[in-house]
């Protein structure tokens, strides 16, 4: 047992609104962390993608025009799926742990701790899309015009769509159950209305003025535009634009849902 | 705003913690009502009473994560809840608050890195990350899943985190319940020299009445009021019993015959 001399009012300044780069990368590091010690975790969120991918390929053996418009939509929708399962449940996790009320008692912001995670989840985002996209590309020969760096742009857009999507609805889950239960309820409806299955114009006009405010469109929007054309064309930026704006939105949603005074 | 920069240190006399008629509500329900007390610094203050009394709540107000606290709570001369008190303050609450899929050094690195951020600070929070694994005693599971200790362990861990700051103020919740005997003859030790030479104030909740006798104040709650705010050698002399239950049970049945009486004069 030994003293210390140090003076914690001087050592530790007080937050600020701004944020703390520090404070994010260590919280970034610590959910990363914590997945390394699941490892199976890591390895559902990495290869079920790729295993999609490959089943979808033989799935349209017949057809490789309707693999390559799947296939580079599901590129895009795979990291938004993933990344809101993993955020929800994680949150979830911290809010109902403890440690939320913990860390929110100590001098961390709520941007810290949200941008923490969009960091961590980001990274992973961009080791599953890779893998995803080079896989079907080089592998099992989706047919891409443009560069295969936009599809990963998108990729990561989406995943952070995701990771802001997950975050603000786990607070409104009280249990996990829940928690996954947010998936068929945000998630199914934007795959349906995103362009996916068919093109949003051949839908019923209520349909579409629906798939035209859900973020998800973009993302399939955005996808196909890098099918299509060799360049980044204006559409792209619009599309790859209004899936950030939507994420950015979506995260700042979620901050307000963390309270540091809680009944 | 004030500046408060300007205002270096509060004076050495002034309580820790001063509550005036504080009040908390909680959905309909009012679980603390008019509360007047104070907790002196440096020394160990006992909060004592039955479950469900209002013991956790009054420890959140005092932190400032409860919400809905109406009247006066200063907590080392700020108001509860003050951004500068988040590094001044440690708090462990009743259930671990630590992630059970990381090692416990794991855990203690990352809330040392949310209190002293930054490259510079490295050896600094190395060096308090081992202390506080030390001073709970559990040095050689520092590699060990929190989520694979028993659960007193766990909360020792949780007690941990809390030790790192070198905090003025320690607010813990019922941190020795499910402790062996000697685990807990051990933390009140430590608790004791935290006070004794790092100077700083503990507030610890129990409803286990024989650890009030380690205390220097107890604060004898019961319904969200509080029935005695003294020493414990005070209270048992005030109420001619032997222990401080015995002691608590006395004002207890002093309280409802106070209660009936006021009921039947209406």
């Amino acid at each position: 047992m030994t003293t210390t001399t140090s003076t914690p009012t001087t050592l530790h300044p007080a937050p600020t609104g701004a944020l703390n780069l520090a404070r994010t990368t260590a919280t970034a590091a610590r959910v990363l962390r914590q997945l390394l010690h699941d490892p199976r975790t890591i390895a559902l969120m990495l290869l079920v993608p790729c295993v999609m991918l490959f089943l979808l390929r033989y799935v349209f053996d017949g057809s490789p025009r309707t693999f390559d418009n799947i296939g580079a939509s599901l590129l895009g929708i795979f990291p938004l799926i993933t990344m809101f399962l993993v955020t929800s449940i994680a949150t979830l996790r911290e809010r109902t742990s403890g440690t939320l009320e913990r860390l929110l008692a100590m001098p961390l912001g709520k941007g810290d701790l949200i941008a923490g995670y969009a960091l961590a989840f980001g990274t992973l985002a961009i080791i599953q899309s890779a893998l995803a996209t080079g896989l079907a590309l080089w592998f099992l020969g989706l047919d891409v015009t443009g560069s295969p760096w936009l599809l990963l742009l998108v990729a990561l857009l989406d995943a952070l769509l995701g990771t802001a999507l997950g975050l603000f609805v786990s607070a409104f889950a009280a249990s996990e159950f829940q928690a996954v239960q947010f998936m068929p309820a945000v998630i199914f409806p934007q795959l349906l209305l995103c362009g996916l299955f068919t093109p949003r114009d051949n839908m019923h006009p209520a349909l579409e003025a629906i798939s035209n405010v859900l973020p998800m469109s973009y993302a399939v929007d955005g996808m196909n535009e890098v099918l299509k054309h060799t360049d980044m064309t204006a559409n792209f930026v619009r599309d790859a634009l209004i899936v950030a704006g939507c994420a950015l939105l979506v995260l700042g949603l979620g901050a307000a849902t963390l309270r540091r005074r809680t009944a | 705003m004030m500046n408060y920069s300007s205002v270096r240190s509060d004076p050495p006399d002034e309580p820790a913690i001063r509550a005036e008629t504080l009040n908390v509500v909680r959905g309909t329900r009012q679980v603390l009502r008019d509360l007047d007390f104070t907790v002196p610094r440096g020394q160990i203050t006992g909060l004592l009473g039955p479950s469900g009394c209002g013991k956790t709540t009054l420890m959140r107000a005092i932190v400032g994560t409860q919400a809905k606290v109406t009247g006066t709570l200063d907590v080392l001369g700020r108001p509860a809840g003050h951004p500068t008190l988040r590094t001044r303050i440690g708090y462990v609450t009743q259930a671990p608050s630590v992630y059970d899929d990381l090692t416990i050094s794991q855990n203690l690195a990352y809330f040392a890195a949310i209190l002293d951020p930054g490259h510079t600070a490295a050896d600094r929070r190395h060096e308090n990350v081992t202390r506080a694994i030390a001073d709970v005693d559990l040095t050689n599971h520092a590699d060990a899943l929190a989520g694979n200790l028993s659960g007193g362990q766990r909360s020792r861990v949780s007690l941990a985190v809390a030790l790192l700051g070198t905090p003025e103020l320690l607010v813990l919740d019922e941190p020795t319940v499910g402790l062996d005997p000697v685990l807990r003859r051990d933390l009140w030790a430590l608790f004791h020299d935290i006070a004794g030479s790092r100077g700083a104030t503990l507030l610890i909740s129990s409803h286990v009445m024989n650890e009030a006798e380690r205390c220097h104040r107890l604060l004898l709650m019961r319904e969200g009021q509080i029935l005695a705010d003294d020493t414990p050698d005070a209270l048992r002399t005030r109420t001619d019993s032997e222990t401080v239950e015995a002691a608590f049970l006395h004002l207890v049945d002093e309280a409802v015959a106070a209660a009936r009486a006021k009921e039947t004069t209406r």
